[in-house]
Formats: C-alpha cells, sequence, structure tokens
C-alpha cells in the first residue's frame, strides 16, 4: 500500500468516528479516545485530519490531547502495563513493585521498550482498592501483586517470540 | 421490552416480573464486580454454569454487581437455603453443584471462618463484616443482574420515578430538602437547595448531571454502584430532571472504568427501550434522556467547573465560580451536579419518604454512606453504615482490625483532599462536619487504613506527588507551590530536611490554600497539615534524628539478617537484584549495606522474616 492510499483508508476510518458522533465539537475527547483504540496511540498526522475535518484549531486537539493521561502522542508498546500507585496500593508497597517493574522490563513509567514490546504506565487509582497493590496487564487485573508475581505474569510475555 | 405507557402498567409489569422472582426457587448468585473479577470469577460463573446445565438442572446462575465484601472473593450465594461462600475456586464448582444445589448440604469449608470464634458462618448477614451495616443504596447489588432491567423492575425499580412524576417538582424538592440529603461526591451540599435553585434559576436548556468520576486514589464505591446497580443511578436523575425541569442528561464515567461504561452504556439503552428515558416517560409528557460521557483521566475533573470543560470536549481546567453551577454551569447554562451515589439515594427518599430518610444518621448528616475500607485492614471491601457510626466500630467490627497482629496508626479519609486521623480520635463519630472538625473530610468515602509500618511523612508526600501530577496547572500557587512542598518533602525523606521546613510547609500550605481558584488546590495540602498536626513527632524524626521510624524512607533505612533466624536457604541472594544479599552454603546470609537499594525484595522472599529494617 502507498502512502497515500494509506492516508485514505486512515481518512475513511477517521470519518467514521467523527460521524459516530455526529461530527460534534464537544465530543472531541471520545473521538480522540476512539481513535487511540485504533491506532494504540494519536498519531500526528491524524490530529491534523481532525482539525481539518472538524474545524477545531490544531492548537485546541493538542491542548486536550496532553492535558487527559488517557491519550499517548507516541506509539505504545504491544502489552500494555498499568500498575495502580492509588493510596490503598501505595501503602502496601506498589512503590517497589514499580521498582520491580522498572527493573524487569528496563523502562521507566511512560516509557515504551525499545523492541516496542511493552509500555509501561502508572494510574493514579485503578478502583479495585481492595486487591491492592494492583497491576492491569492488557486490560487483565492481577490483585495482590508481589514482586515474584511479576515475574510470573511479565516473564514469560517478555521471553516470548513475540 | 415493550415501552411502559403509565405509572399503572409499569406496577403490573413489576408485579409480573417479581411472581417468577420466587425464593423458593434455586439460584445461584455469584459477584461479578471488578474486585472478584479480579479472583478470577468470570471463569467460576462459567463453570457453574456449565456444570448446571450439564446436569440439566433447573437453577438459575446470575452474575450480580460488588457484593462488597472484595477481601474474600470470588463470593457465591446459593438460593433458597442462602448459604455463602467465600474464596470460591473452580475446582469447588462441582462440589458447590453436586452436593449444595442438588443435595442442600452445606460445604463447611467454604464457609467464611470468624477468626475471633473460629467458627464458620453459613450466612452472609451473619457475618461480623456485614453484621453492622446498613444497606440501603448496595443492597440490591448482590441480588439483581446489572445487565437485565427486569431484575431491578423485580425488586420494584423505578417505583419511585412512577412516584415522582405524580407529584409537583416542589414537592419532590422539599422531599430531598425536607431528607436532608447532602451530596455524596466529597463536599456533603445540600442537594435539595441545589435543586430548588437550579429550578429558580433563568435560563434554558438546563441540565443534570451524575457525576462518576471517582478520582480519589482508593475509593471504589461509585464504581461498584455503576457497575453493580446503574438503573439506580439513572431512576435518580430522571427525578431530578423533572423535578429541576431538564431534558437532558450526562453521566461522566472515568475512563479507567470500561465495565461501568459497559453497564451504564446498556441500562440506559434499555431504560429508552422500556420508555423510562427519552419522549412522554410513562405516559406523563416528561421528556428526558441520558449520555455517557467518558473521562480523559484527570482527577481535576471530579470538581464541577473542570467536568463541564471536559463534557464541552476541552481540557479540564477548573474555572472561578463567582456564578455558581446551578445558574451558569455546562455551556453556561443552570446545572445541577450530582455524585452518582448522591443520585441513587433520591429513589429511597422518594419511596420511603423524607421523614423516614431524615431517622437516619446524625443531626446534620443524614442517610447512610458507603465507604471503602482498604490498606492495613483484615476484611478489605465496601461497607455501607448510617452516618453518624464511630471509626473504631468500622474498623474493628466490621474490618476486623489490622493484619498481622500489628498496631494501627492512621486511616485516611477523603482523598487528596482529606486528612489522616490517628488512634486517638478513633471513636469519633463518622458524618460530613465531624470529620471536618479533625482536619479531613468525608471526601467520597475512602479510609485508607495505616499501621506501624507505613510513614506518615511518606504519606503527605505521596499525596504532594499525586496532586502536582493532578494538578490543572490554571492557579499558580497550587501548580508550583505544591511542586515546592514536594521538593521539601523530598529532602526531609532524603535525609536533607532543616530545622524550620515544618513551618515553612506550614506557611505555604496557607498560601496555597488562599490563591487557589479550585477545591483541588484549595484542599491540597490537608494531608500535610493533618501530618503534621498529629504525627509531628515522626517529622522531627526524619530532620532531628535523620531516621525513618516506620522504616519506608530508604535513604534512612538499613536491611541487615538476623544470623539467629536466617535458615541459609538462599532466596534472598537469589531474589537480590544487586548482588547485596550473599552468603556461603548452609550460612546465614549477610546484606552489604553498600550496594543494597533496599528494594525489598529479600523481605518478599524471606520465609523466616529474618530481614531486618533499622
Amino acid at each position: 500500500m502507498n502512502s497515500s492510499t494509506a492516508k485514505n483508508v486512515d481518512r475513511k476510518k477517521l470519518r467514521e468516528i467523527i460521524d459516530r458522533y455526529h461530527g460534534d465539537r464537544s465530543s472531541l475527547l471520545a473521538i480522540l479516545q476512539d481513535l487511540q483504540q485504533v491506532h494504540n496511540y494519536l498519531p500526528l498526522e491524524m490530529l491534523k485530519m481532525i482539525s481539518g475535518e472538524m474545524d477545531i484549531p490544531l492548537m485546541r486537539i493538542y491542548e486536550v490531547a496532553t492535558f487527559y493521561n488517557a491519550f499517548s502522542l507516541k506509539p505504545r508498546g504491544k502489552h500494555i502495563v498499568k500498575l495502580c500507585v492509588g493510596t490503598a496500593c501505595h501503602v502496601r508497597g506498589a512503590a517497589g513493585i514499580l521498582d520491580k517493574l522498572e527493573r524487569t522490563l528496563e523502562i521507566k513509567p511512560g516509557e515504551t521498550s525499545n523492541d516496542q514490546k511493552f509500555t509501561l504506565e502508572t494510574v493514579n487509582c485503578v478502583g479495585a482498592c481492595a486487591l491492592g497493590p494492583v497491576m492491569v496487564m492488557d486490560g487483565e487485573y492481577h490483585g495482590q501483586v508481589t514482586m515474584s508475581k511479576v515475574d510470573k505474569v511479565v516473564g514469560p510475555l517478555k521471553k516470548g517470540a513475540r | 421490552m415493550k415501552k411502559i405507557a403509565n405509572a399503572a402498567a409499569l406496577r403490573q409489569l413489576q408485579q409480573e416480573l417479581k411472581k417468577k422472582w420466587d425464593p423458593k426457587k434455586p439460584v445461584v448468585t455469584i459477584c461479578a464486580g471488578t474486585g472478584c473479577r479480579g479472583y478470577g470469577c468470570v471463569s467460576v460463573k462459567e463453570a457453574l454454569a456449565a456444570e448446571i446445565t450439564k446436569q440439566k438442572l433447573a437453577v438459575d446462575v446470575r452474575a450480580t454487581g460488588c457484593f462488597g465484601f472484595c477481601e474474600k472473593g470470588p463470593l457465591v450465594i446459593i438460593q433458597p437455603q442462602n448459604i455463602f461462600y467465600q474464596q470460591v475456586k473452580i475446582k469447588d464448582v462441582d462440589d458447590i453443584v453436586n452436593k449444595t444445589v442438588v443435595k442442600g448440604e452445606v460445604i463447611e469449608k467454604l464457609l467464611y471462618r470468624d477468626p475471633g470464634t473460629g467458627k464458620r458462618i453459613q450466612k452472609e448477614a451473619d457475618v461480623p463484616f456485614y453484621k453492622k451495616q446498613m444497606r440501603l443504596v448496595f443492597g440490591s447489588n448482590g441480588m439483581i443482574d446489572p445487565t437485565r432491567i427486569e431484575d431491578y423492575l423485580a425488586i420494584g425499580g423505578y417505583s419511585a420515578l412512577g412516584k415522582a412524576l405524580a407529584m409537583t417538582p416542589e414537592k419532590i424538592i422539599k422531599e430531598v430538602k425536607d431528607a436532608g440529603l447532602r451530596g455524596r461526591g466529597g463536599g456533603g451540599f445540600p442537594t435539595g437547595d441545589k435543586w430548588e435553585s437550579c429550578r429558580e434559576a433563568h435560563g434554558s436548556p438546563k441540565y443534570v448531571i451524575g457525576n462518576g468520576d471517582e478520582g480519589d486514589p482508593g475509593a471504589y464505591m461509585d464504581r461498584s454502584l455503576m457497575e453493580g446497580n446503574p438503573h439506580s443511578v439513572i431512576e435518580g436523575m430522571i427525578i431530578g430532571a423533572y423535578a429541576i425541569g431538564a431534558n437532558q442528561g450526562f453521566i461522566y464515567v472515568r475512563n479507567e472504568y470500561p465495565l461501568a461504561v459497559m453497564h451504564l452504556t446498556m441500562a440506559i439503552e434499555n431504560a429508552r427501550n422500556a420508555g423510562l428515558l427519552g419522549k412522554n416517560i410513562l405516559g406523563s409528557g416528561f421528556n428526558f434522556d441520558i449520555s455517557i460521557s467518558k473521562g480523559g483521566g484527570a482527577f481535576v475533573c471530579g470538581e464541577s467547573s473542570a467536568l463541564f470543560a471536559s463534557i464541552e470536549g476541552k481540557a479540564g481546567e477548573a474555572r472561578a465560580k463567582y456564578i455558581h453551577a446551578v445558574e451558569k454551569g455546562l455551556w453556561d447554562k443552570p446545572t445541577v451536579l450530582n455524585n452518582v451515589e448522591t443520585w441513587a439515594n433520591v429513589p429511597l427518599i422518594i419511596n420511603k419518604g423524607a421523614k423516614w430518610y431524615s431517622g437516619i444518621g446524625t443531626a446534620k448528616s443524614k442517610g447512610t454512606k458507603v465507604f471503602s475500607l482498604v490498606g492495613k485492614i483484615n476484611n478489605t471491601g465496601l461497607v455501607e453504615v448510617p452516618m453518624g457510626m464511630p471509626l473504631r466500630e468500622i474498623i474493628y467490627d466490621m474490618g476486623g482490625g489490622i493484619p498481622k497482629g500489628r498496631k494501627f496508626k492512621a486511616v485516611q479519609t477523603g482523598g487528596p483532599s482529606g486528612g489522616c486521623i490517628p488512634e486517638s480520635l478513633l471513636d469519633l463519630p463518622v458524618d460530613f462536619d465531624k470529620l471536618a472538625e479533625v482536619g479531613s473530610m468525608m471526601g467520597s468515602g475512602g479510609m485508607i487504613v495505616m499501621d506501624d509500618r507505613s510513614c506518615m511523612v511518606d504519606v503527605a508526600k505521596y499525596f504532594l506527588a499525586f496532586l502536582q501530577d493532578e494538578s490543572c496547572g490554571k492557579c499558580v500557587p497550587c501548580r508550583e507551590g505544591v511542586r515546592r512542598m514536594r521538593d521539601i518533602f523530598e529532602d526531609i525523606c532524603a535525609g536533607k530536611g532543616k530545622e524550620g521546613d515544618v513551618d515553612l510547609l506550614e506557611s505555604m500550605a496557607q498560601a496555597i490554600k488562599d490563591g487557589s481558584l479550585c477545591a483541588l488546590g484549595g484542599s491540597a495540602p490537608n494531608p500535610v497539615l493533618s501530618t503534621i498536626r498529629y504525627f509531628r513527632d515522626e517529622y522531627e524524626a526524619h530532620i532531628k534524628e535523620k531516621r525513618c521510624p516506620a522504616g519506608v524512607c530508604k535513604a534512612l533505612i538499613t536491611y541487615s539478617i538476623d544470623a539467629k533466624a536466617c535458615n541459609a536457604c538462599g532466596l534472598c541472594a537469589m531474589v537480590c537484584p544487586t548482588g547485596s544479599a550473599h552468603g556461603e552454603k548452609k550460612k546465614p546470609h549477610v546484606i552489604d549495606k553498600k550496594t543494597c537499594t533496599r528494594c525489598g525484595a529479600c523481605i518478599e522472599s524471606c520465609k523466616f522474616d529474618a530481614i531486618k529494617v533499622k
């Protein structure tokens, strides 16, 4: 696929998303959320397209995209590892688990590994406080996480071919 | 489902559905809240359903919302005998079906065991965690399948709506005012007054919003309510909209709560199909609909004006509130914003009356409140208690005290806007005003319990880091002040604290409070002030003696191995990432203090409690 066809496919998909919200500018957050679902992050090219399609200044879109934690302007890894660092998890030792994840994945929170396999993120509370410390791996909740549990959950994925 | 034409048709449908809910009929209910899902309840439910289908039994398997006792999940209740099983695993499924469901036998090992008496308890209501609760808002969570409107209708759901639509809006507002309902999201503002001001405000259209942006770390009752009983929130909102004269509503839900979004979306769709949302609701001529707005993961969006900005599709910055939201809120139109738990209280008030409701609670705080009891406590979970219950009863009678026999140190309430309450105040009756008197607040109801291994300086630092991250950055005192306070804390925890730091923190706290537009900045110093107030000695130990009494602040502690306790198993050496823990075979191991990073891996691995922290 050459780059202009790829662009047309992207534009078509974006149009679908925008139409889902009837092109309503107040649905910008929802549109960006849906777009991120498709691309795993928010590519700048796509933000420019939204700006053109919806007649919103790029600066406004950028403001929203950088304000909310849910959005990423950089490509994210195949596996998203989210560690809850809410108060309940904190008092049960989330800081130690974060150290362990940083050592295991060799990245800091907000970073993606060089092989694009993992992105490590911290969340200020995932609302599963009774299970603290909580780790959400690709949408699946793991409760009462210990350092050895990190090895069990993350280890096989790290070693795996993909 | 067919559209319900009017209140009489609603009553008839409820009766029909109720008949199908024969209390003698065998039903297996399993908690499918987020907590139990974390323990793998979904596969347990599938296994139960598969086994029951295989044996061709006439038994329903129902996945419900959160039961509350998250510590012991996955939880299962078997009707009609009302047998309460906890920590159910897939391997228990055969026994549950063959023994309990088929023969009515009780499986002792799956019953809750009272740690005090050692006795097994068969019924949920007799478990100490539940015994003192008053589950008005949360009670139906464990009974209904939140994805089925029929279940909610069968237990009398939407009766309050039917009743309200026959009342005048003024009468509804009076009822809510007389009930004494106050906002459950944190501020505790009288709900009826808010509705009245909005009804009287000029401008149209008017809006109602359900705030489900539960950002307080450590609180998850709103999540469980939206996931487990979404119709109760929706019903409350329709009644409120009718009372103030709004035709459009929004529920603002956190991005981190995908299951809540799913269940709310289904509930709205189902209510619309049943004629409970949309045009001419129950034939009354009143039109109202609700949309869901998903947040983007910003704590500040729990604040009203930032939340409006977010729904409007902008960055969630707070704005000055010279004019209240009830006059100029969403799109500058009169708006009532209530927390989802507040909305869920409304049908109760309409159904049972203001007099009944105001009989529960304390002089100025009425009704019940759901708290999330988490942290260093034996029975973690959600408890719903009448306002005014002493902290001690919540923490010890329901929560079962502190794990591993450790000592209670503090309970943190009110999230990053609240404070830490020490042991000396444990007999405090919990209500809006009492918590504020001791320098904390109700907030959305998080109660994070801390033991003697929790460092209060570290906790204050934690909240500052949180707030620095979440400050929208608009007001300089909040943006820069919180950052600067955090710098001071980093120094104190690194052993570089100076005499006078505490005084400096106190004066900065005042400046941040005075100079911030919204509640985030206005209350940001609370965790610092309350820990200084009650735990000044810990600050002094850090600053003067360069010592962390709780053994948390890494720069101020050292690890060593107790040679007598060490079994030379070598696990610590195996897990130590820096090679600091080492030793010869069959000889007590040692830790090289120079290279040790105090990561805690050795402590977690040691089976003999031989690693000492000083």
